[in-house]
């Protein structure tokens, strides 16, 4: 944890209340984004037991499963939550803009510039919950392998329709919320613990309850009690005041209140189905209201001004993911082959080194930050010294000295950085520090082509600028090899044979993860034919 | 960890005495309480209690802030019809699992003793478990078995597996008891730990932080066969057997965990752990701490043995909620997460940090706004505070920078 954040941390204790972290909103919400609440079955891999979802706050959809271990019951719950999430997941797959994007030619291997289809929004996902986050990609893999009765009449117990195609967006979702920054399907206390500080740790703030009541707790009490009161609250039967936000549910509820309402269903006692419904409901509901609240005290932060920038690197993976869809490509395999898992690591840090820096960029707050890290500084301008490039043709290269209370970690030849008007940057080096609180730059472009700095490429004296020594816009590494040649150190190159489509089935034990990963990828991503096999199904499985 | 009789016995008339009396019946000290207490291997308290065997949930309870744990039953069952479905065929099928894991062949089918187990009390237990693990001392009173060399002479040759088994493990001066999943006896006369566990490993991958627990767990069942040992020369295997569901399905599928560094850490931080003895010293005589006195008595019993609070206790620490409370109104700064400490030099408290960072009095009155009143006292203060105070400085230049730049955006 930071300094800075930490302070955060301890003003809030102290006041009482949740101070803030973040003076813009970092992250993009949707006018109208998808809720959804899900709960699990304890001690059961993607058993759901109900969920709330839907975009309007006033009208969730209430899916319930009466015995999670039925096996019809849950497809019967996986077809509802299609019926509930495809038409959104699916609203903006049509409204499309032309962007420039330069592709290589296969044939003639030059760059070639063409008119790509981007879609204009990319419908978002809210969850309560990292948890929650993670049940989704789970619910993605439970789902995208079945083959319903059209894909394979032969199969024993044939999943609805629709039901493998949310399986391939929950997993597609699932896998862009890995990238830093992106919002696509994000959870609310992660949107709230990156905007506002709490008098608990980092820990505690993952309970949605008790993050909220830091953020806005009610009349009459501090923060720490409020939080205190949803974490630990129970009313007379014993009873969480607070449900936990999902999709684990309270152990008391389920002995309590659950395995009895689940038995009477069982023996087919009459209204056994709707007191089910019921008790899950009355632990769905207060999520949905704590996540629809977490987006009201969202929405009254201005939105940062590089978060659209941002967004529309979600709008290009959900475009991606329609392509994928549309042009009859398989589900995503069960494990990445090395290059494609290597590429996605090196995109989630180039991500996340854009994110810090953007977000430094928007919000003073943040800046703040990075300056008492000494990565950033800012300062008034003492005093401006033209200057020419030695060479056939002399550019401007200004000697800028700045007065600053700043400590940046600079040594000479250092690259610093500054934003100008209308998203231009201009960089310079470091050149000398005069004694303490001065020191001197040498700009080094953003001045135009001629001899002459265009106007207003310069600062002045009495200027104040804040320079940056990261980079604005962090580029990646070198690029990755194609597939066809993975080296050998990482498992060389897949084979191409049907039979390594298959899943590790039968066979007991499990693949090292260490080296074997490699040859063990399955292939359908680009041999068109086989379809990955789905999950083994015995009549005994619970699930 | 060798005791003499006399202060063995001394020690455990004195945790007795804390627990309330003969007649209160130890917690046994599982192995999951064992694997998070080395987590946490600072905390008097934690070590005191479970050493003592006290019904810290009971204790929380009565001290008004009881442990949110529990078990539902949806998972208790769930957990039980796979750990069964797993030895329902008399060892055969984790039998196949562990070859398949380690490259061994597998026995004929049958060929594999699960040898009865079944005793009364721990004791008992232990002593059954340790006659199976070594045939040839089993004619001899197994505790006092001489430290002979190459134990598994008098093997079968053939697979073994002990369901339940139970080992005891000196912990802190007091013995605890442990059991297993199962044992699985290796022909050449190993032993490998087995943890049957009911979350699944879905295509080759399983949740990090169970999979973490799982290993702890098991590095713990290692030490204590190490310590069955005659002269401690266990032929534990390095790589414990992690059974779980594969995949969606109710189908085993199992992955060897190497267990060595778990088992190093496990065993220096139990070797650490402060003695008991010593402990149990400092407590006032007469302090009690059975969950049935007033809660005001309890509060200062528990209060007279130090804790380590950190937020970390909460998911493992049936007190941690009482821990909480205390650190919380004594303002540590560990409250707010272990990390924080790091960068905050030698002040302790939340108080004390907001007081050098200058926003101490204001932000005790609630009223502290983020105007530019003291920055200019700041400034004057940096230069000259930075060598005598580098914490501190830091601290005021963070606060100034902070309210700088929440007083930009506001206007």
């Amino acid at each position: 944890m930071s300094l800075m954040s930490a302070l955060a941390r301890m003003e809030a204790a102290a006041a009482g209340r949740a101070r803030p972290r973040a003076t813009v909103r970092h992250r993009h919400l949707a006018e109208h984004p998808l809720v959804l609440v899900p709960l699990t079955t304890a001690g059961e891999a993607g058993a759901p037991l109900g969920a709330l979802a839907g975009t309007d706050r006033a009208a969730p959809e209430l899916l319930v499963v009466p015995q999670p271990r039925d096996r019809d019951q849950r497809w019967a719950f996986l077809a509802r939550l299609a019926g509930v999430l495809l038409p959104h997941l699916e609203s903006a797959l049509d409204d499309v803009e032309f962007e420039e994007r330069k592709e290589t030619d296969p044939e003639t291997g030059k760059k070639v510039t063409v008119q790509a289809e981007l879609c204009v929004d990319a419908p978002q996902l809210l969850v309560p919950n990292g948890p929650g986050v993670e049940f989704v990609r789970l619910l993605g893999r439970s789902m995208r392998f079945r083959r319903t009765a059209e894909d394979d009449p032969d199969a024993a117990y044939p999943a609805p329709p629709r039901v493998p195609l949310l399986g391939r967006w929950l997993t597609q979702y699932g896998e862009r919320a890995r990238v830093p920054g992106s919002c696509l399907l994000t959870s609310m206390t992660e949107l709230l613990s990156r905007h506002w500080a709490t008098g608990q740790s980092a820990l505690e703030d993952q309970h949605l309850g008790a993050l909220l009541a830091w953020i806005d707790p009610p009349e009459g009490l501090t923060g720490a009690e409020a939080a205190l009161r949803a974490e630990t609250g129970r009313d007379a039967g014993g009873q969480l005041l607070c449900p936990p936000a999902g999709p684990a549910t309270d152990p008391a509820f389920d002995n309590k209140l659950l395995a009895p309402a689940v038995a009477r269903f069982d023996a087919g006692v009459h209204g056994a189905e709707e007191e089910v419904r019921t008790l899950i409901e009355s632990q769905l509901r207060p999520t949905w209201e704590a996540v629809w609240r977490g987006v009201d005290l969202l929405r009254g932060l201005p939105e940062g001004e590089r978060v659209a920038e941002r967004f529309k690197r979600d709008r290009w993976s959900y475009t991606g993911h329609r392509d994928r869809v549309r042009s009859g490509e398989p589900p995503q395999p069960r494990l990445d082959d090395a290059v494609t898992a290597a590429a996605k690591l090196a995109a989630r840090e180039q991500a996340q080194a854009r994110l810090e820096a953007q977000e430094a960029l928007d919000d003073p707050l943040v800046m703040a930050e990075r300056r008492l890290a000494g990565e950033a500084f800012e300062g008034e301008v003492v005093e401006v010294e033209m200057a020419w490039s030695e060479g056939k043709r002399p550019m401007p290269r200004p000697l800028v000295t700045l007065r600053t209370t700043d400590r940046p970690h600079l040594s000479e030849g250092g690259k610093v950085h500054r934003a100008m008007d209308e998203g231009a940057r201009q960089s310079a080096e470091f050149v000398d520090g005069h004694g303490p609180g001065t020191l001197t730059l040498r700009l080094t472009n953003g001045m135009g082509r001629s001899k002459e700095p265009a106007p207003g490429t310069v600062p002045e004296k009495g200027d104040r600028l804040c320079w940056t020594l990261f980079e604005h816009s962090p580029r990646g590494g070198p690029g990755l090899p194609d597939v066809e040649d993975t080296p050998w150190t990482h498992g060389g190159p897949p084979s191409e044979s049907p039979a390594a489509a298959s899943v590790p089935a039968q066979t007991p034990g499990l693949p090292d993860p260490g080296g074997t990963v490699g040859s063990e990828r399955p292939v359908e991503e680009r041999t068109p034919a086989p379809l990955p096999l789905p999950d083994p199904v015995t009549s005994e499985d619970l699930l | 960890m060798t005791h003499t009789e006399g202060s063995t016995a001394a020690l455990r008339r004195r945790l007795a005495e804390l627990r309330g009396g003969p007649e209160v019946l130890p917690r046994p000290l599982d192995a999951r309480a064992l694997a998070a207490l080395a987590a946490n291997p600072g905390c008097r308290r934690r070590a005191l209690l479970d050493g003592a065997g006290v019904d810290k949930a009971a204790l929380a309870q009565a001290l008004g802030a009881p442990a949110p744990f529990g078990q539902s039953q949806f998972a208790f069952a769930r957990g039980n019809s796979f750990e069964a479905k797993v030895k329902a065929d008399g060892g055969a099928e984790l039998i196949r699992l562990l070859c398949a894991s380690t490259g061994e062949t597998p026995p004929e089918p049958g060929a594999v003793t699960v040898p009865d187990l079944s005793a009364d009390g721990p004791a008992g237990r232990t002593a059954r478990t340790r006659a199976a693990l070594f045939p040839s001392a089993a004619s001899q009173d197994p505790p006092a078995a001489p430290p002979v060399e190459g134990t598994d002479e008098g093997g079968t040759g053939g697979w073994s597996l002990l369901y339940h088994p139970m080992l005891a493990l000196d912990v802190a001066g007091s013995t605890a008891y442990l059991e297993p999943d199962a044992i699985a006896v290796h022909p050449d006369g190993s032993w490998t730990v087995v943890e049957i566990k009911s979350f699944p490993i879905l295509d080759g991958s399983a949740d990090a932080a169970k999979v973490g627990a799982a290993a702890r767990q098991a590095a713990v069942y290692a030490l204590a066969l190490e310590e069955a040992a005659p002269g401690g020369q266990a032929p534990v295997r390095e790589r414990a057997l992690l059974v779980c569901p594969r995949d969606f399905t109710n189908l085993p599928t199992a992955h060897g965990v190497d267990i060595r560094k778990q088992r190093a850490t496990t065993r220096r931080q139990l070797a650490r752990l402060t003695r008991l003895e010593e402990i149990a010293a400092e407590v006032p005589e007469g302090t009690v701490f059975d969950p049935s006195r007033p809660a005001g008595q309890l509060s200062s019993a528990v209060e007279s043995v130090p804790a380590a609070y950190a937020p970390e206790c909460l998911s493992s620490c049936e007190l941690a909620f009482h821990c909480r409370e205390r650190a919380r109104a004594a303002g540590a700064v560990e409250s707010l997460g272990r990390s924080i400490r790091g960068e905050l030099g030698g002040f302790t408290t939340i108080g004390a940090v907001l007081e050098a960072a200058g926003l101490g009095p204001d932000s005790e009155s609630g009223t502290r706004s983020d105007g530019p009143s003291q920055q200019s006292v700041d400034r004057a203060e940096d230069e000259d505070g930075e060598r005598a105070d580098p914490a501190g400085s830091a601290l005021r230049r963070a606060a100034r920078l902070r309210s700088e730049a929440l007083g930009e955006a506001m206007c």
